[in-house]
């Protein structure tokens, strides 16, 4: 077992560079989730890693052992793939077994290790008989983590394994996969476009934005101190709330577009007294008023119903912000109605509207 | 049909009943006309019915379906078919495998001019055999092949077609399977043989039966390059025994002839018409 380093990694395919120097440390042993929309290159630093596609500049170095001219085999590493890319005329144990055969290891260690895996994985005997067309999609999925188990690798590597997966086998086979991960304890680097996979699986969240690195550091901390605009976007469902808004000049409180005054939690915007700055508020984080107080009165527009929560919709402002509440247990509003809201000062987020940086502590 | 009218079913049986008449029908002479004596045959009109004579015709027919002529020895059919045969079967294994590996080539592998070699095979697709059937007789006779299966099966084995047929079969393999066989550590020629010809198993033999139909009916190159009676392929064979001079074509033996040609082909369509199938029209890899 060991880590993994990534050294200013670099993409480029002619003159278009896709990954702008990625520096990580994966430690023995962690879970590092690489999260980003499509197109933003985490699949393409996963198959760096894998040894699937050249590395344009920087080093990659598994177990302390730079990697970047070794084939995928040498590399120590397995991969599970989105659509599981099982060889279709082989039955389930031959799946598992292929690699192994390869590296000439005896039978009865091949069928002793194949065996093994399909025990963790709750394979039953039978199943390793058939042909990968006659599972279903779950149990396809778990043949191609057996064929990364048996292995035995340094690392394993995932890209977004479950997105071909219905969304209830999804949270099933998310849970199975974090257990394994912990009880073998082997390095994974896991890519996936879904956040709630991200917050729940990885020990670290890599947050990549069109080949940048955005933020890196453990799921709670991105989730309450995003790094910038970006990462408070992404990470958190229904998305954080953006409104300009604008910092008072003794610094002390922020000016909301419809006039009304948030206080600032102590020190929290000094630097940025006087200045325009981007507000961010988790829909989570608001709560209507009770005695006639409250803020940002809001025009309620849209109520959903999701049982344990209810999210409602709506506009306030001069400027008619959109804003999203998100109150525990059901609530019934009326479209149209006004509700006046509290903020809590301890969390709101200010980002610098034109860098999208976080501003202050 | 969705409607379900009686009338509509005894038209629709009419009407293959006749297709298959017309097709089935040369055959059927061909067939009676193979067991009659010459004697009857000439006569008008010609039996319809079949006769007595099949086993003395096609016993003849297998030993010396072709007589002595000027110098050379009478030759059976089951020595025309033996060559047939090796031809078929040489045309078809050869262009396969062939096609197959320049189509691995051309799939797999990023290398210097790939598109101009994948072009120039193509292009070679423009060109029927008997455009260049003069250079290629010219090659062959220098290089001593003549008379030879080398020479009947080589020139033959180069196929376009069949070379863009893998092409389309390997684009359709998913990559990740060709990057799972890396990661598992295969290299080029393991995952060739334990993935890549596997998957393409059913249109090898889809390929196979339409190459061996196409090796085995080979017309003009046989007539070309083979004067050796022992190296007469049977469709030649038959196109020799019609040719004699004056004298009363024996057609008893020629029809026997024709429809012992006519078996292998069947047989090979039969035998592989499952995997042909599929190899058709089977489109998940």
């Amino acid at each position: 077992m060991a880590g993994v380093e990534l050294r200013n990694v670099v993409k480029r395919y002619g003159d278009t560079q896709v990954v702008h120097g990625v520096d990580c440390s994966i430690a023995d042993g962690e879970f590092l989730v690489i999260v980003g929309p499509s197109g933003c290159g985490k699949s393409t630093l996963l198959r760096m890693i894998a040894g699937l596609e050249a590395i344009s500049g920087g080093e990659i170095a598994i177990g302390g052992r730079v990697v970047n001219k070794l084939e995928p085999a040498e590399r120590d590493i397995a991969m599970v793939f989105q659509n599981y890319a099982l060889y279709p005329h082989m039955s389930v144990y031959d799946n598992m077994a292929y690699g192994l055969k390869i590296r000439g290891l005896p039978k009865s260690e091949i069928e002793e290790r194949v065996r093994k895996a399909a025990g963790i994985l709750e394979l039953a005997d039978e199943l390793l008989r058939r042909k990968p067309r006659q599972l279903s999609g779950g149990q396809r999925q778990r043949v191609a983590m057996g064929r990364a188990i048996v292995r035995n690798p340094q690392v394993f590597l995932f890209d977004e394994p479950l997105s071909n997966l219905d969304a209830k086998l999804r949270v099933q086979m998310r849970l199975e996969i974090k257990k394994l991960q912990e009880s073998l304890g082997i390095t994974s680097v896991y890519v996936t476009h879904d956040q709630v996979e991200a917050m729940t699986l990885g020990h670290r969240l890599m947050v990549l934005n069109a080949g940048v690195v955005e933020q890196l550091g453990a799921p709670i901390e991105l989730y309450e101190r995003p790094a910038s605009l970006f990462v408070a976007g992404f990470i958190g469902s229904p998305a954080m709330n953006f409104v300009a808004a604008r910092v008072s000049a003794d610094g002390a409180a922020l000016e909301l577009p419809g006039g009304d005054r948030v206080p600032l939690a102590n020190g929290h915007a000094g630097a940025a007294a006087g200045r325009n700055v981007t507000l961010g508020v988790r829909p989570e984080h608001l709560d209507p008023a009770q005695d006639g107080g409250g803020v940002a009165h809001l025009n309620v527009a849209v109520v959903e119903q999701l049982g344990a929560d209810t999210l409602v919709h709506g506009h306030f402002g001069s400027d008619r912000s959109d804003l999203t509440l998100r109150l525990h247990g059901t609530h019934s509003f009326k479209s149209g109605e006004v509700l006046p809201l509290n903020v809590r000062p301890d969390h709101l987020h200010l980002f610098d509207p034109e860098t999208g940086k976080r501003l202050v502590s | 049909m969705v409607e379900n009218r009686q009338w509509l079913t005894i038209f629709t049986h009419v009407v293959l009943l006749l297709g298959i008449a017309i097709v089935a029908f040369p055959i059927y002479v061909t067939f009676v006309a193979s067991s009659h004596t010459l004697f009857d045959l000439v006569r008008m009109p010609m039996p319809l019915l079949p006769g007595a004579e099949a086993v003395n015709n096609y016993m003849q027919a297998l030993r010396a379906g072709l007589g002595e002529g000027a110098g050379t020895e009478a030759i059976g059919a089951g020595r025309m078919m033996f060559n047939s045969l090796v031809m078929a079967l040489g045309i078809a294994g050869g262009k396969i495998a062939i096609s197959i590996i320049a189509a691995y080539a051309i799939v797999y592998f990023r290398f210097r001019f790939r598109m101009t070699a994948f072009w120039l095979i193509f292009i070679t697709l423009m060109l029927p055999v008997e455009v260049r059937i003069l250079p290629t007789y010219k090659v062959v006779a220098d290089l001593g092949m003549l008379d030879s299966y080398a020479g009947l099966i080589i020139p033959l084995i180069a196929s376009a077609t069949a070379t863009f047929m893998f092409r389309q079969v390997f684009l359709a393999v998913p990559d990740e399977l060709a990057e799972a066989a890396r990661i598992d550590g295969a290299g080029p020629l393991r995952f060739f043989w334990d993935i890549l010809l596997p998957l393409s198993r059913t249109n090898i033999a889809a390929l196979f039966v339409i190459l061996f139909i196409y090796g085995w009916n080979q017309y003009l190159w046989p007539l070309m390059i083979t004067n050796d009676a022992d190296m007469l392929t049977v469709v030649i064979g038959i196109n020799r025994m019609l040719a004699v001079g004056d004298d009363q074509a024996e057609w008893q033996i020629i029809m026997a002839t024709t429809i012992l040609a006519m078996l292998p082909p069947v047989l090979v369509v039969i035998s592989m018409q499952k995997l042909f199938v599929k190899g058709l029209t089977e489109t998940e890899k």
